[in-house]
């Protein structure tokens, strides 16, 4: 096997640390030096070679970990498993895509065999070799979607389409920047963006909404989405925020540069073709300020960014109160030079000349 | 005046209108407390309509003020319960041995509200499709985030769990399938750190 | 890029159904999978129609676990603008043909407690697809098919023998018409509604069931406008500055895209909203044929649906 899994937590002792090579390869969000809302899609048809656009479903060096830290949060709370009566066949899709994609994708770990609806899976990091019938649930541990995502990095939304609307009816939801899933489960797209701030106003949602309900089968879509997280917690969830939130006011400007994260979610939306429903996978990178400086245009930028953002978004994404130690910090990788635009990290041609 | 009009707010949370009438085959009225003043209104405008309608009141804290002026309006099949969990086997019977066409008005306090129109979602009716009108007391039904315990008619915030005991803020963060606001810590990032409780819309 | 993504394909067989009903059915060139598809989706078929390129969708009748070959049913319409045509007289066994991906504008809600299907003539397609999904899922449905005549009903005979009581035919030929009140009346709750048939079909349905109190978000149907002929006409295209001659027998889409302009588009039959077009200046008459402006858009003379509507008039300018 090509990658070098990690073995590391992401909790307790906080183990979690990124190599040099997916240092390299994180998806910093920010094309230019400010952040506003835009509708920020893409196509979604690989990207560079070894960058975490290239395959449809990315796999890194936390995946095992990743998967381990999912399966203590299900233990622990079912509910971030949930999937409506009529989502089944949409999870079936989603079955049928991932491991269409992973087996295509990564031969080398993933494979897949299928004779008719008899279906053979196996996954080679996980240790997992399951024969099953595609379309019997009886022949599974799980639904197919919570079989499949406890399996895949990343948090899932499915999005039933109706109504000129899209309605989350399914989830498994363990990684996420602060939303429940057993909350927001049932709501339009609408409804379940309702504390997001200003967007609403810009028409960002109604713009967003009309194109997702246009992505066909076949042309996927992406995005990037980002915000902070005190030390390199992956569940940071509504339902624990009474045990986590304490750790947000322990950052000092001794160890800001090691605890405190960027998180940046790589979303991607695919049609699903037997449900006509609407996958939308949201994969968490997380990168410490630390290793983040060592790209000195990511340093300036984020200095810029940080600094400039709106008062409400600093609030929403729930930093406000950490902004002007993260200032301080930031502030010393900024010599004020100015920066090439896209998100890649120009190591060789930075800093541009004034 | 039994009316309250809620200032503005998100996407998520629920807004009323007046009932009105509506083409259907047959008639169902959920209500509580206050909520019998809006099927009196809805009576007074149009007089044969009642003869149709099923109406499950919940009296709550009014005691009889509105029974009586019900028993008057001539409805087709009146039940008067003593909370809404009592009435619920009956509403949700109702519901399935319903045809298409069935046009349900509920009116009285959000959490009634709420908890009828998620028993009608699962049978089946669209929840545009469904006509509420608010009426009498602005608590509301909470869910806590942490312990997921429903908290009712609460009117303060911030309020403390009634399960799990943590101070929790009121959002207006509105869950259809839980028929619940959301609750969420309101000193998690710095315990013991509780404002004093304000009256809601005060 | 417009539409969605396309697939080469070879007509595979070729079957007369009745006197105006043809089925096509195909293979992928390439010998890879079809993709699967929910049921009620089309397929946009593109026709090499000498100097014109036409594009119509199809429903996908086949069964949508099959990814070997799909299937589309082509009702002849002698007063059309040809593409029916086309596929009957000049499509034959072993040609090669563009589908595009499907594209699903009338889903199943699959939340409903029981699926109630009224279909009109060749409107039976979209349901062939969905009662295989269907019966698949163990799902509750019920079909009412009404047709001009047993010998004009394309699969009747299939479905009747297949589901005898699931499905209730009624034919013009022998005064029978479905008596939706009645049949609305009795549906238990949570009865989705499906309509799939000629205009004056849906729009008696949709009425019955809005008066008997169904809400909106339970009744679903799909009618695709075939663009209609009409008189030839010019338009000018502001962001290409190019003018552009729309002919007889092709719709003003064709006419843009014949010019080489790249114009977005999904269904092709006025329901989904993709091509939508901002019109600049105008001087004569829109002749709006799409069902997804609104009123009052139509009235303003801003937007036109260039795949089914045309104009009649001096100066038509667009932005595309």
């Amino acid at each position: 096997m090509t990658i070098q899994f990690n073995d590391e937590t992401f909790r307790g002792a906080y183990t979690f640390k990124n190599s040099e090579w997916a240092l390299k390869r994180f998806p910093f969000p920010f094309h230019e030096d400010s952040y506003m809302y835009s509708v920020n899609m893409e196509q979604h048809k690989g990207g560079p070679a070894g960058s975490i656009y290239e395959k449809r479903f990315d796999v890194d060096e936390h995946y095992l970990s990743e998967m381990r830290d999912r399966a203590e949060v299900l233990k622990e709370d079912p509910l971030r498993c949930q999937s409506l009566p009529n989502m089944t066949l949409a999870g079936w899709d989603l079955l049928e895509l991932i491991m269409v994609s992973k087996s295509e994708d990564y031969p080398d770990m993933f494979e897949l065999q299928r004779k008719g609806d008899k279906w053979r899976w196996i996954n080679k990091p996980m240790g997992i070799d399951d024969s099953f019938t595609f379309l019997d649930e009886a022949t599974l541990p799980f639904g197919p979607m919570e079989y499949i995502t406890r399996q895949t990095q990343g948090d899932f939304v499915v999005l039933d389409q109706r109504d000129e609307n899209l309605w989350m009816d399914a989830g498994m939801v363990t990684t996420q920047a602060d939303w429940s899933l057993d909350f927001d489960i049932g709501m339009n797209f609408f409804e379940w963006h309702a504390p997001v701030p200003k967007a609403h106003e810009m028409g960002i949602f109604v713009r967003a909404l009309k194109f997702l309900l246009n992505v066909q089968q076949g042309a996927p879509a992406r995005r990037l989405n980002w915000t902070m997280t005190v030390n390199p917690l992956l569940d940071t969830s509504p339902e624990n925020y009474h045990k986590w939130g304490t750790q947000k006011r322990t950052i000092t400007a001794n160890n800001i540069g090691e605890k405190q994260h960027l998180r940046v979610e790589l979303q991607t939306f695919f049609r699903l073709p037997r449900s006509n429903a609407l996958v939308f996978p949201i994969r968490c990178y997380l990168a410490s300020f630390d290793d983040l400086m060592t790209v000195p245009k990511w340093g300036r930028r984020l200095h810029r960014v940080i600094r400039d953002l709106p008062e409400e978004l600093a609030t929403y994404k729930g930093f406000i109160d950490n902004r002007p130690m993260m200032l301080d910090y930031l502030s010393k990788f900024d010599d004020g030079k100015p920066t090439s635009n896209g998100i890649w990290p120009d190591r060789e041609t930075e800093p541009l000349r004034d | 005046m039994s009316n309250f009009s809620f200032p503005e707010s998100i996407k998520s949370r629920p807004t009323y209108a007046r009932l009105e009438p509506r083409a259907g085959k047959s008639y169902l009225f959920v209500a509580d407390a206050e909520g019998a003043e809006a099927i009196i209104d809805l009576a007074s405008n149009d007089k044969s309509l009642m003869s149709k309608s099923h109406v499950i009141y919940i009296p709550k804290n009014t005691g009889k003020k509105y029974t009586l002026q019900l028993e008057k309006l001539n409805i087709n099949q009146l039940y008067i319960g003593p909370s809404y969990s009592a009435a619920q086997s009956r509403l949700r019977h109702t519901l399935v041995s319903s045809h298409m066409g069935l046009q349900l008005y509920l009116s009285g306090t959000e959490g009634l509200i709420g908890q009828a129109q998620r028993d009608a979602m699962v049978a089946g009716i669209p929840h545009t499709a469904i006509q509420s009108e608010h009426r009498g007391s602005i608590g509301r039904r909470m869910q806590c985030v942490h312990c997921k315990g429903i908290t009712e008619d609460v009117d303060i915030d911030p309020y403390v769990c009634s399960h799990c005991g943590l101070s929790l803020f009121v959002r207006d963060h509105y869950s259809r399938r839980l028929a619940a606001f959301q609750g969420v810590c309101i000193d998690a990032e710095e315990p013991g750190n509780i404002p004093t409780a304000v009256e809601l819309y005060k | 890029m417009s539409g969605s993504e396309k697939i080469n394909v070879k007509v595979s067989k070729i079957v007369l159904l009745n006197d105006l009903v043809t089925r096509f059915e195909f293979k992928r060139i390439d010998g890879e999978l079809f993709p699967t598809f929910s049921g009620g989706a089309h397929t946009i078929v593109e026709m090499k129609d000498g100097g014109i390129t036409r594009r119509n969708p199809y429903s996908l009748m086949s069964d949508p676990m099959d990814q070997h070959s799909y299937a589309i049913s082509v009702r002849r319409d002698d007063e059309g603008r040809g593409g029916s045509l086309f596929m009957h007289n000049n499509v034959k066994v072993s040609d090669d043909m563009v589908l595009s991906y499907p594209v699903n504008l009338f889903s199943l809600d699959l939340r409903a407690k029981k699926h109630l299907m009224i279909a009109g003539g060749i409107g039976i397609t979209p349901f062939m697809a969905q009662i295989k999904q269907l019966d698949r899922s163990h799902g509750n449905w019920e079909l009412h098919y009404s047709a001009r005549s047993p010998s004009l009903s394309a699969y009747a005979d299939d479905l009747v023998s297949m589901h005898p009581n699931d499905v209730h035919m009624y034919y013009d030929s022998e005064n029978k018409s479905i008596d939706l009140e009645n049949l609305l009346d009795g549906q238990p709750l949570g009865t989705h509604l499906y309509i799939c048939g000629p205009k004056g079909m849906i729009d008696w349905a949709v009425g019955q069931a809005v008066n008997l109190g169904w809400p909106n978000e339970v009744i679903h149907y799909e009618e695709f406008l075939a663009p209609k002929p009409g008189k030839p006409f010019q338009v000018m295209l502001s962001a290409s500055n190019k003018l552009v001659s729309v002919g007889e027998t092709e719709s003003l889409l064709e006419a843009i895209e014949r010019e080489g302009v790249d114009a977005p588009y999904l269904c092709r039959g006025g329901a989904c909203g993709q091509c939508e077009t901002v019109v600049i200046e105008a001087e004569g008459e829109f002749i709006h044929m799409d069902h997804w402006l609104e009123d009052k858009e139509k009235l303003s003379r801003k937007k036109i649906m260039p795949c089914v509507s045309r104009f009649d008039g001096k100066t038509l300018v667009l932005d595309r």
